[in-house]
């Protein structure tokens, strides 16, 4: 770091860091960046179609469908705790917003008739104020996903229980709630916002897909919360060392509550973004995304014991999943064996980082 | 009692301080003063009382009797923040660092300097780390703002953990076992920077039980045992043999 400050002490006996043995070049994150880079070129030579528009554009949209959770559940991580919830948190949201627009737009249904008219011919349903009602439905997905965020924290942080019981058993309740709100069938979005629900969800803008940007947007607010807001800093603090951060005066409570919360809204977005590109909410939704989603960020770099983690690591380790997955199918390999070399890779960018460390 | 410092002011000042936790009596009229300036070691064997004391004035406990004064008003703590508030800062044994974090971060943990800029408020990095380098200077730690704890060693993180008091202006430093776990040439580091902050005129109360330590930069020993103090001396009015006998009651009272 280049000060331009008169330094006030003379360094004899202590070296400074050489800029290789510091920051992004001495993470997992830049191991992990590395071989992905290594990744594309392979790929490109193994396969001619996989650097192609198309090819890429799929790329782009497939990791940016797990991404965005990626994002919230690395806030988590970073504190040192877990969120096993992600998974049937995104079905859930997505089930409520598909499910408060259908109601919402259906002539007859209690509330409706403040939002949708029918018109002259008795059958076409016509909204009062365009775009009034996808609003309120992602606001209501978004809205539970508040409250589960609200509860995982209020367990974790002010009573105290395993963040990995807590959200094993949320996983569970969410779930169960999926499957009692739909009576185990799938909702879908319907009514006159249905089409702007769609466009948004799963169009394009500017060549590329709407969740990407939306991810590359999330990113980049959260690198400026991680590193340049103090709740970033108390974020870090907490997964460092949780009593000193304790004694330092920082509301500990307040900030676990705060990354619960992130890490649900993340995912329920997330699960409103998927259901557009699905084009319904089955309550099987997401199964085990949880898993992928975790991964993702451990292989990117977040630390499960805590304090170290960033965006650049979960968007990362949701490309290299998703370009091993892309590869296989190109590669024509049994696309069976993508789970187990997911597996394979976890580990193994576990043990590159710890190879490395002990040579540091 | 001490007369050297009798003319001026005592920064803190204990008078009657018990403590009762159910029937157990861990601390009784505890008497002692500490004055700006001033080095006092506080000593006692495992369950004397010190760490009741220590944990009394920085506002994890209440006392049951008695009344503290610091700066000449009289004090009643509810929380640890509290007695923060008025200038009193204690140095954990652990140290209480998040090694993930950079000295400078660390320094500034819970007090971090920040930049408006609309509704949004920013980190001051660059603000922090000219700080914490001055106040590596003043305790003549070679500690760069921007390495990260976990790459420092024992004395640095002393300085980090010292660092942060000085933030505040602290005027009482309570140091619980500061030298308990470091090497040698670590504990003359600590050491140094114990005599930095006399210097400025803080108040330290070393809570430790190295007595080559307490001796070599104490100006007044404070003996604990079974709750009470035993001694209150000038360190050059004793010896390492009497604190010892002291310590372990062979001694009754000096």
């Amino acid at each position: 770091m280049a000060t331009s400050m008169e330094s006030p002490i003379t360094f004899t006996n202590v070296g400074k860091a050489r800029w290789w043995q510091s920051g992004i070049f001495a993470s997992q994150t830049g191991y992990v960046l590395l071989a992905l880079v290594a990744l594309f070129l392979v790929m490109n030579f193994a396969s001619p179609y996989f650097l192609t528009e198309g090819n890429m554009q799929n790329v782009a949209k497939n990791f940016s469908f797990i991404a965005i959770a990626t994002l919230g559940v690395t806030f988590v991580i970073i504190t040192g705790g877990i969120d096993l919830s992600v998974g049937s948190m995104m079905c859930f949201s997505a089930m409520i917003t598909s499910m408060v627009m259908t109601g919402l737009s259906t002539p007859g249904m209690p509330g409706a008739s403040w939002f949708v008219h029918l018109a002259a011919d008795g059958k076409t349903v016509v909204a009062n104020v365009p775009g009034l009602i996808l609003l309120i439905s992602v606001l209501a997905g978004l809205g539970v996903a508040l409250i589960v965020g609200l509860v995982n924290g209020f367990c974790i942080a002010v009573l105290g229980l395993s963040p990995f019981v807590t959200t094993l058993g949320m996983l569970s309740i969410v779930r169960g709630l999926c499957y009692v709100v739909s009576n185990g069938r799938g909702s879908f979005p319907g009514g006159p916002d249905a089409d702007s629900f769609y466009a948004l969800t799963s169009g394009n803008v500017f060549g590329m897909p709407a969740p990407f940007i939306y991810l590359v947007i999330l990113a980049v607010a959260m690198a400026v919360v991680l590193h340049h807001t103090s709740f970033g800093r108390h974020v870090f603090a907490l997964g460092g060392n949780e009593k000193a951060a304790q004694l330092t005066g920082i509301s500990v409570v307040r900030v676990k509550m705060e990354v619960y919360v992130i890490g649900a809204l993340a995912a329920g977005l997330q699960g409103i973004i998927i259901s557009g590109w699905l084009g319904s909410a089955p309550a099987n939704m997401a199964t085990s995304y949880e898993l992928n989603v975790i991964a993702a960020a451990v292989i990117g770099g977040a630390n499960l014991a805590g304090g170290v983690g960033g965006p650049l690591g979960a968007i990362v380790g949701c490309v290299l999943l998703e370009v091993i997955r892309n590869g296989l199918v190109l590669a024509q390999v049994n696309s069976y064996w993508q789970q187990t070399l997911v597996g394979v890779i976890i580990i193994l960018a576990v043990l590159v980082d710890r190879i490395r460390s002990r040579m540091a | 009692m001490v007369t050297s410092h009798a003319s001026g002011q005592p920064v803190l000042e204990l008078t009657g301080v018990g403590k009762e936790f159910g029937a157990i009596r861990a601390l009784h009229g505890v008497d002692m003063q500490v004055f700006p300036g001033e080095v006092v070691g506080l000593m006692g064997d495992n369950g004397a009382g010190k760490s009741t004391l220590v944990k009394i004035i920085a506002g994890n406990f209440r006392q049951s009797h008695g009344e503290i004064r610091f700066d000449g008003n009289a004090v009643q703590f509810a929380r640890p923040i509290d007695a923060r508030a008025v200038g009193i800062e204690v140095v954990y044994q652990d140290l209480a660092l998040a090694d993930n974090l950079t000295a400078a971060a660390n320094v500034f943990l819970g007090r971090e300097l920040k930049r408006k800029f609309g509704p949004f408020a920013f980190l001051d990095h660059n603000a922090m780390a000219a700080r914490a380098l001055e106040l590596f200077g003043e305790l003549r730690s070679e500690t760069r703002p921007h390495d990260l704890v976990k790459q420092m060693s024992g004395g640095q993180r002393q300085a980090v953990a010292i660092a942060r008091t000085r933030l505040s202006n602290a005027k009482l430093v309570m140091m619980d076992e500061p030298t308990a776990a470091i090497s040698v040439r670590q504990v003359e580091q600590v050491l140094g920077l114990i005599h930095r902050l006399k210097e400025q005129g803080v108040a330290v109360m070393l809570i430790s039980h190295r007595m080559p330590d307490v001796f070599a930069v104490c100006d007044r020993v404070i003996v604990m045992r079974r709750g009470e103090k035993r001694a209150d001396k000038a360190i050059s009015d004793t010896s390492p043999e009497e604190v010892t006998s002291l310590i372990t009651g062979a001694k009754e009272a000096a």
